[in-house]
């Protein structure tokens, strides 16, 4: 029951703020709306007891990635809010599109058995122990490919980052 | 507190897809409304975000850490991605002193 008004509360947050990113004029707001609801999906992470994703995310997501957003806002001096609107008719054509793919995906799962999410005595496989074991063995050899990724990741950006 | 966790965990799996399905479709929506670059790249975060937490919910749901791995790899490279991203938004702004998206149209038809 506790966990039940708990995936409320954190689903309430995660989707105002979600809406407040798309919707609110500044991007800096939006950057600060986004933060709130990475902080609510790692509040999603825990109740599935997947402690590693949360730490994860709040260090990778709120952490870095937007660091790295807001660097660019200020850099830029872009938090203006001079950005040009759309017409209201491609605004509305939007919302409609969205809904339409809201009920096809939903509808596409609509079938599945309505069981709960966790019904095992042994349900520690979101801790790191388990995630380790898992990551070193089955997955070692994608886990070495993103270091290479990293590496091409850091001359790309510096290639393109640089000035002529 | 584990424990109390696995004895009061009842969230069905259904609630999970309805919760990724609405942040997946407010992201899409995000890409579709907004023109300011930074705010679509944002949207597509969101987007990435709704897929981790719907693999790590089907990931507890079948008792099985492969999903969870793989969302740990999305998020390294969404890492990635976020950081050439931005500097290709750094490189159009001091091109062009913009990052509308509508003026960056070359490539569209």
């Amino acid at each position: 029951m506790f966990s039940t008004i708990l995936f409320y509360v954190l689903s309430v947050i995660l989707v105002f703020s979600s809406l407040m990113v798309v919707f609110t004029k500044k991007p800096v707001n939006s950057v600060l709306f986004l933060i709130v609801s990475f902080f609510a999906i790692s509040g999603h992470y825990i109740l599935l007891n997947a402690q590693f994703l949360a730490v994860v995310n709040i260090i990778v997501y709120a952490g870095a990635i937007m660091v790295l957003f807001l660097f660019t806002i200020m850099l830029l001096n872009l938090n203006k809010e001079t950005e040009p609107k759309k017409p209201v008719l491609i605004k509305i054509i939007a919302v409609i599109t969205g809904c339409l793919l809201a009920i096809t995906l939903i509808g596409s799962l609509k079938g599945i058995d309505n069981a709960p999410v966790q019904n095992f005595s042994d349900n520690s496989i979101g801790l790191i122990k388990n995630l380790g074991k898992s990551l070193f063995t089955d997955f070692v050899v994608p886990f070495e490919l993103t270091s290479v990724l990293f590496l091409a990741s850091i001359v790309g950006t510096l290639m393109i980052g640089k000035k002529e | 507190m584990e424990n109390i966790v696995s004895q009061l965990q009842s969230i069905s799996i259904n609630s999970y897809i309805w919760l990724s399905s609405i942040l997946f479709t407010i992201g899409v929506m995000g890409v579709l409304i907004r023109r300011n670059a930074i705010v679509v790249f944002m949207s597509i975060e969101m987007m990435l975000n709704s897929v981790n937490l719907l693999l790590a919910a089907f990931s507890v749901y079948h008792n099985d850490p492969s999903g969870q791995v793989y969302v740990f790899f999305i998020m390294v490279v969404a890492a990635a991605e976020v950081a050439v991203g931005l500097a290709l938004l750094v490189m159009i702004y001091r091109n062009t002193q913009t990052i509308d998206i509508n003026f960056l149209n070359k490539l569209k038809w």
